[in-house]
């Protein structure tokens, strides 16, 4: 007698809904996506939103423009002082004000130093996810030196809120360059070791390499800029093309990759940090002597029109777009969040590949919710 | 092309399009019947080659609404801003351009959300982040009497 064997006979139809999230850790906050799959495989990817929409951009128009600054940390806490950079640079541009060089050069080595940060705890979470546990502890010990330099100069750790229209909100603290120069040399030591521990491991590799491939095409159509489309040979750093602050008198490369899949996305932020500590390196020992703010008016209002300022954050091009009527509030805000467009893409990257992959390729997207949300 | 060129061929595109030389960019004012003809061959032409949405934003401008688009080209690194308005509060609607450049999907989406203005012929047209018994919060005339945000 032969034995009966349980087999279960494929079917077209045969697609099965699960939730990822809201409360999913490899999600990294609140995002909740509808996965539809069939067997292991991911057919449709939904992603739902709005767990923690705070309506910051209603809320802008009812505040004055240096409080919007504030606002602008909640969105990519870990892109928080260039966030805070996209507005003043609106603003400023809006009003003409001329700004010294002490100021541009002590936000750029700022937002290099936020990048940095921001990859570093990109990496951790990165490597976590696809299961190396040991990434999250080095991330985070070389996260904390630099977090430690902007307690010391900002006041605050995370959300610094440094900037304000006109200038800082204070001067650099007298250890700022020594702790940074410090940080420099030891990080220049470590970034190595981040190579022998997870880019070159044959398990990751495995993981990552062909996965979630996006070409050129989909990344300028979908709009997804930052380390994920340059990954796919999309030059689309702002930093090069409108420069603003200080990038105009650095040389730096941009990074881009041409492959388009997660492992170049994990290559591009890797080689970014590098660029980062070169900018960094550049302006460290020369930065100029003058005034940390320009005194604006006490309260700031905007001539009539329209104002678009586009900045490079950790994850792409944050734009702020600003219609005034003249008041002390904006008439509307519009604030385009990179990790919002770049989700707009995961279901087209995701498709085809198995639900272990959608943990690699969501983390490799880097995304942030609240950008997200806002 | 620098922003005049691109008024003057936007111009020539068609005879109701109003163009303007903004402080940034070149400002061209749409008609929504006509807007997805002419986005089509803002992106198409090989002059313009405008491929790169950079951004969209919904405005309520009391009594109308409106769209504008940023756009960008990844080829000659110029860029532009479109705007469609309609004076129609109760039903607003524009083609969508979401087939002309995929990450219109996602902006749009947000735009139905948080201003009720409907895109004809888009794929997947559902509320974003809140659920259907909101309002459209960022009209103006928006009142919500448990957060209240006055200006």
């Amino acid at each position: 007698m032969e034995e009966q064997v349980n087999v279960i006979t494929p079917d077209e139809k045969e697609e099965y809904i699960i939730n990822m999230g809201p409360q999913h850790p490899s999600t990294h906050g609140v995002l909740r996506l509808v996965v539809s799959l069939k067997g292991e495989i991911v057919k449709n990817v939904q992603p739902h939103l709005g767990y923690i929409h705070r309506g910051i951009e209603k809320m802008c128009e009812s505040i004055t423009y240096p409080q919007i600054i504030h606002l602008t940390d909640r969105m990519d806490y870990l892109s928080a002082h260039i966030n805070n950079e996209a507005v003043c640079l609106a603003v400023e541009k809006a009003l003409d004000t001329e700004i010294p060089d002490r100021i541009k050069v002590v936000r750029t080595i700022m937002s290099e130093l936020t990048r940095i940060q921001s990859h570093q705890l990109w990496w951790a979470s990165f490597g976590m996810d696809l299961g190396g546990l040991t990434c999250f502890f080095y991330g985070l010990r070389d996260r904390e030196k630099v977090l430690d330099i902007f307690e010391e100069t900002c006041g605050s750790r995370m959300i610094v809120s440094y900037n304000c229209p006109g200038g800082l909100m204070y001067d650099i603290h007298a250890n700022f360059q020594k702790r940074v120069k410090d940080f420099i040399k030891y990080f220049r030591k470590i970034l190595p070791e981040y190579d022998q521990l997870l880019s070159g491991n044959v398990i990751f590799m495995e993981r990552s390499k062909g996965i979630g491939k996006l070409s050129l095409e989909d990344a300028i159509s979908y709009g997804v800029t930052g380390p994920t489309g340059r990954a796919s040979g999309f030059s689309c750093d702002i930093r090069k093309h409108e420069p603003y602050s200080a990038y105009d008198r650095v040389t730096f490369n941009e990074v881009l990759r041409y492959d388009g899949d997660t492992y170049s996305r994990y290559m591009v932020r890797i080689d970014e940090m590098r660029e980062s500590m070169n900018i960094i390196e550049q302006l460290i020992d020369n930065i100029p002597e003058g005034p940390y703010a320009v005194k604006m008016k006490p309260i700031i209002k905007l001539p009539e029109g329209e104002y678009y300022q586009r900045v490079e954050t950790a994850r792409g091009e944050l734009g702020v777009f600003i219609i005034s009527d003249g008041n002390k509030n904006p008439y509307r805000v519009k604030f385009r969040s990179p990790n919002f467009v770049n989700l707009g893409a995961l279901n087209h990257i995701s498709k085809d590949f198995k639900i272990a992959d959608l943990v690699a390729i969501g983390g490799s997207l880097d995304l942030v919710i609240p950008d997200i949300d806002r | 092309m620098d922003k005049i060129q691109l008024c003057e061929f936007a111009k020539s595109l068609d005879p109701e399009i109003e163009v303007k030389e903004g402080r940034q960019f070149a400002e061209v004012t749409i008609p929504s019947s006509k807007f997805y003809q002419i986005a089509k061959k803002l992106k198409e032409s090989d002059e313009t080659y405008f491929d790169f949405l950079s951004c969209l934003t919904g405005v309520d401008y009391g009594k109308e609404l409106g769209v504008i688009y940023h756009l960008f080209s990844t080829k000659y690194n110029h860029g532009i801003v479109l705007k469609t308005k309609t004076s129609d509060r109760e039903n607003p609607h524009f083609d969508s351009v979401s087939d002309i450049w995929k990450t219109a999907d996602f902006h749009e989406r947000e735009v139905f959300d948080l201003l009720g203005i409907r895109f004809t012929n888009h794929p997947d047209l559902r509320r974003l982040f809140l659920d259907s018994s909101w309002g459209y919060p960022l009209r103006k005339d928006y009142v919500d009497d448990i957060n209240i945000v006055t200006k």
